[in-house]
């Protein structure tokens, strides 16, 4: 038997061992990921395309790719929509209902809980194709349901409102992720604190405060990361919106693939993932900053608060 | 805790969810057995997109090449997607030297796949038997013009197409307008949207404008008025910038789009908005709507369109776009067209050029040709069938007749598709309220950051 | 008292208002299979059931079907494996570096997943001979799933308590054994959680399993679900709307299985 090589060992699996776990998941990575990756990052100083003499010869054009998006207006506001998008969508919106929906049905179970998880979880599972075609027939302009519904024929809501609309789309398309992250999270709360709490006279807000987002901050953090990443990468609403009209709602995978695929500029659309990777390296360390935050705080909590 | 011990379970998994999935015996290339294989690569697939022409290749084609080479044998490999993401498929394989012998590919990529070494002529790959081919004779020298790049002989061009205006005969009667129409002008297509506005009609016209259309803006819409105005979009090596026939062009989209409600500028905006303005045709809704002949075939198609209407022959009309003013047109004609088709190019990596040559020129006989219309009217390449099979269809004699000496096409460069959204952009611009001539100097701008500078951009 | 009733009609209000947002656009996938004229609009259906007579003579449709449970299942099945033990060991044993190491690789798993990378991804399949194989594909969309798998199952193995493992292992177990019986059965909800996430984002995925395969044999729905159009691009709604259905199917049913079975959330519900 190994020894443990840290107090935290207690699997007693030692460094070798370790290494052997990791080792299957690290190969594939490394080769299905990191190569290509990059390959990718490579391709990003050249204006390599896909036909053309581009294609042929290709040659090292050093930061021009990255020079030539940053001054493209087309880009800069690619990637203010998308940040909104990443902050109205997943930030405040997927985050936002995911914990109200998880705070409130923690509480309760039977068919109810299992019918609006069922549903939110559908929304997440369905195919991204086949979502498309549904939401197009929720906002359509002519005849959508909602405009039947609200009676306002003939509002164009993808057209007036694009961004608003593939935001709104997200919020249900991604909700679920954070719905279970926090049911789970909010199991770790001592229902006794909350019901001391409440005794004391703390309203919800109060509660939420001083009580769960302590003890669940972690998981936000976690979430928030995830959540921000996958959306930053969400091709989906191209389904919905094409991009339009004139780009409005054109996130920033959306110009990758409109540069890529459709202009054939592989270099231009390589250079453009890598600073989309620098742009969630930017949003990363911002959780990661709070994230250290907290742990110092909740060791310092640990030390001197009564025991869980 | 009773621990059975099974160590090796989760290793075991993984190795069988990795073979498992490991059935891949690759169809392609290989020559299996002591016989050659040769393979086909179009975009169509049986049950799908262009299925007609999946079924003709796997129920014709390969049955009868078969029957004539002994010991060869030949697979299809369908694709039916997108025509983008079909090319970027193609063009990744012919990078890898891999793919197929015989490949379908739109005429507009021969340039681009010739310049990056993708495709060679096909007299390079089939050898001398190529020239002595018997159907070159039949095939117009313009609908060669599909296959050819740098003046070489890239590809068999399939068959092509051309671009009119549709009109509602029903809402013509109802705004006074005759039953047989042919503008002369673009004014007299302005005044007749004016009359069927007045009818009440919904939408009088619709010119494919916006970025959502994509291709289509450009090709039923930019580029056969900026014909019409007398100009191509490429000429004697230089792109045509802001000059005063794109003024021209994005004027009447103007005029048709900026308040006079003539068109409706939001289905052009809308990502589905090319299907609507067909169901919008469909049901009466649009009075004169640019199309190509795909329109009458396939969209309203009184059986299997995709919005089909029963009354197509006697309620539907069709009229050549006129230039700007009669003589005003490209080469000073009175009518204008933009045409476009498919071409089967060589694989230069084939294992068996030769015989894939003789596949392919196979496939571009008249028997071959005959039987892939099988029955439907469709403007094929060959003149000798043409004569035989369109004389079933006025529209497509039409076409043929009136429209394709008449018509243009683009050019086959890589950077056209980006060309070509830069025009999109500019409709699109138009549409939101800017004004033809701002359009056409933001449009300018883009231009020379695409083609290298303002020294190939033309006035 | 009267707090708590407003309170709790709020939260019924809320979750009326939820379930009403959640369901709505499901309504086109529920009426438009059945219609025979199918069109972009919710409507109540003209019923028919042609349109599952017409996709079942499509000669791809079911296999498609099968095509998308072998590659999600593979890419599901190895996922969670491999995951799994990266995960354990990870969050056992301090590893200098390792949770850069993890931000790494989850921010590089957004360029791999890109357009851009696709003629990389491409371009390593055939020198690994991978086109045209399931396997090809189980391995590429893995790769860009794990470092996310990784991260969230080091999250809560990080929560389940040593104290088991430690008194296995004066047992005499081996680590192997300590994670398939203690460690897996804590997690269990969080690794079928995983799986139902690694196969949902291989189902609807398009671009690289259209670029890897050539045989419309292996193709998967997502691809399929792409042919279903005319050659000028209008979509045809009567088989898209009853394939879309019938491809949505598995995953629903998959969903049903593992809430039912494993319970679906990400804990095991021991607290430390």
């Amino acid at each position: 038997m190994a020894r443990p090589t840290s107090a935290a060992d207690a699997a007693g699996l030692g460094r070798g061992r370790a290494v052997a776990f990791v080792l299957p998941a690290l190969v594939l990575i490394a080769v299905f990921l990191i190569f290509p990756a990059l390959w990718t990052v490579y391709l990003g100083l050249t204006d390599y395309r896909l036909t053309g003499l581009a294609a042929a010869n290709p040659q090292v054009v050093g930061l021009d790719n990255y020079s030539g998006a940053l001054t493209d207006p087309r880009f800069l506001s690619s990637l203010w929509l998308t940040l909104l998008y990443v902050g109205g969508s997943a930030i405040i919106g997927q985050a936002g209902l995911g914990f109200a929906l998880a705070w409130i049905l923690r509480s309760r179970t039977g068919p109810v809980r299992r019918i609006v998880e069922g549903v939110v979880l559908l929304s997440w599972i369905l195919p991204s194709t086949v979502v498309g075609f549904l939401w197009y027939a929720l906002l359509d302009r002519d005849e959508g349901t909602l405009n039947a519904l609200l009676n306002t024929p003939g509002f164009a809501w993808l057209l007036d409102h694009p961004l608003l609309s593939i935001i709104i789309f997200n919020v249900w398309r991604g909700t679920a992720f954070s719905m279970m992250l926090y049911s789970a999270a909010l199991e770790n709360v001592p229902p006794s604190h909350l019901e001391t709490a409440r005794l004391a006279g703390a309203r919800v807000p109060q509660q939420l405060r001083d009580v769960v987002f302590p003890r669940i901050r972690r998981h936000i953090l976690t979430n928030l990361l995830l959540i921000s990443l996958w959306t930053f990468n969400d091709f989906t609403p191209f389904v919905l919106t094409g991009g339009g009209p004139e780009g409005r709602s054109e996130i920033l995978p959306v110009y990758v693939y409109r540069v890529a695929l459709r202009d054939g500029q592989l270099g231009v659309g390589a250079a453009i993932s890598f600073l989309i990777l620098l742009i969630n390296l930017v949003f990363a360390l911002a959780y990661l900053r709070l994230l250290r935050g907290q742990r110092r705080q909740q060791e310092v909590a640990a030390a001197g608060g009564p025991p869980a | 805790m009773r621990l059975p011990s099974r160590p090796v379970l989760i290793g075991a998994i993984t190795v069988l969810a990795l073979t498992s999935c490991g059935t891949g015996t690759g169809s392609e290339g290989g020559s299996g057995g002591g016989s050659i294989t040769l393979t086909i690569a179009a975009n169509s697939i049986e049950g799908g997109k262009n299925a007609e022409s999946a079924q003709w290749i796997k129920q014709w084609v390969i049955p009868e090449f078969e029957k004539t080479h002994a010991g060869v044998k030949v697979l299809f490999q369908p694709s039916g997607v997108d025509d983008e993401q079909y090319k970027t498929k193609i063009a990744l394989d012919l990078k890898s030297r891999t793919g197929a012998d015989v490949i379908d590919v739109d005429g507009i990529w021969v340039g681009e796949f010739a310049q990056a070494g993708y495709i060679k002529p096909l007299a390079e790959v089939g050898g001398a038997t190529v020239e002595q081919w018997e159907g070159w004779a039949q095939i117009p020298q313009a609908v060669q013009g599909l296959g050819i790049f740098d003046g070489k002989k890239y590809g068999l061009p399939q068959g092509t197409d051309g671009r009119v205006l549709f009109y509602n005969k029903t809402l013509f009667r109802k705004a006074g307008l005759p039953d047989t129409w042919q503008p002369a002008s673009w004014q007299e297509i302005i005044d007749a949207g004016t009359k069927l506005k007045a009818a009440g009609v919904p939408t009088p016209i619709q010119i494919n404008a916006g970025t959502a259309m994509g291709e289509a803006t450009t090709m039923q819409g930019v580029l056969p008025l900026l014909a019409g105005a007398g100009a191509e979009i490429y000429a004697d090596g230089k792109w045509t910038g802001a000059s005063q026939a794109m003024k021209d062009a994005l004027g009447l989209y103007q005029q048709i789009y900026g308040g006079s409600g003539l068109g409706d500028p939001k289905l052009q905006q809308e990502a589905k908005g090319r299907d609507k303005s067909f169901a919008q045709f469909a049901a009466g809704k649009i009075g004169i709507l640019a199309e190509s002949d795909y329109f009458w075939r396939s969209v309203i198609e009184p059986q299997a369109g995709v919005a089909p209407m029963k009354d197509r022959d006697q309620a539907v009309g069709y009229a050549k776009i006129p230039a700007k003013q009669p003589g005003a047109g490209l080469r000073g004609q009175d009518f204008v067209s933009m045409s476009g088709g498919a071409v089967r190019v060589l694989n230069p990596f084939s294992k068996n050029p030769r015989l894939a040559w003789d596949l392919l020129a196979f496939m571009h006989s008249a028997a071959a040709t005959k039987s892939q219309l099988a029955g439907q009217a469709r403007i094929s390449s060959r003149t000798d069938v043409n004569d035989e099979v369109l004389t079933a269809d006025p529209m497509l004699k039409y076409i043929a007749d009136e429209v394709l000496p008449i018509t243009a096409y683009r050019p086959g460069l890589a950077v056209y598709p980006q060309v070509s959204t830069a025009l999109q952009e500019a409709t699109a611009a138009v549409i939101s309220g800017k004004s033809a001539d701002e359009a056409a100097v933001a449009y300018q701008g883009k231009l020379e950051g695409l083609v290298g500078g303002a020294a190939n951009v033309g006035g | 008292m009267i707090r708590h009733t407003v309170g709790r009609l709020a939260a019924t209000v809320f979750i009326a208002v939820v379930l009403a947002f959640f369901t709505l656009p499901m309504l086109w996938l529920a009426s438009a299979p059945f219609d025979e004229t199918p069109t972009i609009t919710t409507s109540v259906p003209e019923f028919t059931l042609d349109n599952f007579r017409a996709i079942l003579d499509n000669p791809y449709a079911l296999g498609s079907i099968r095509n998308s449970l072998i590659q999600g299942g593979g890419a599901a099945a190895l996922v969670v494996v491999l995951a799994a033990l990266a995960a354990y060991a990870l969050s056992r044993v301090r590893v200098p570096g390792r949770d850069a190491l993890l931000y790494v690789l989850l921010l590089l798993s957004s360029v791999v997943t890109g357009t851009a990378a696709m003629v990389p991804i491409f371009e390593l399949a055939t020198r690994l001979d991978l086109i045209d194989t399931h396997l090809g594909v189980v391995l590429v969309v893995s790769g860009g799933l794990l470092p996310a798998a990784i991260f969230i199952l080091k999250d809560f193995m990080d929560e389940t308590p040593t104290s088991y493992e430690e008194s296995a292992r004066v047992f005499g177990a081996s680590s192997l054994q300590i994670l398939r019986h203690i460690v897996v059965p804590l997690v269990r909800p969080g690794l079928a959680t995983i799986a139902v996430w690694a196969l949902a984002s291989v189902w609807g995925g398009f671009l690289f399993q259209f670029i890897l395969l050539r045989d419309p044999e292996k193709a998967p729905g997502s691809v399929i679900l792409y042919t279903l159009y005319t050659e000028g691009g209008a979509p045809k709604l009567d088989l898209i709307s009853t394939f879309s259905l019938l491809y949505s199917l598995p995953v629903v049913a998959m969903y049903l299985f593992v809430s039912q079975r494993y319970g679906f959330r990400f804990h095991g519900g021991i607290k430390r």
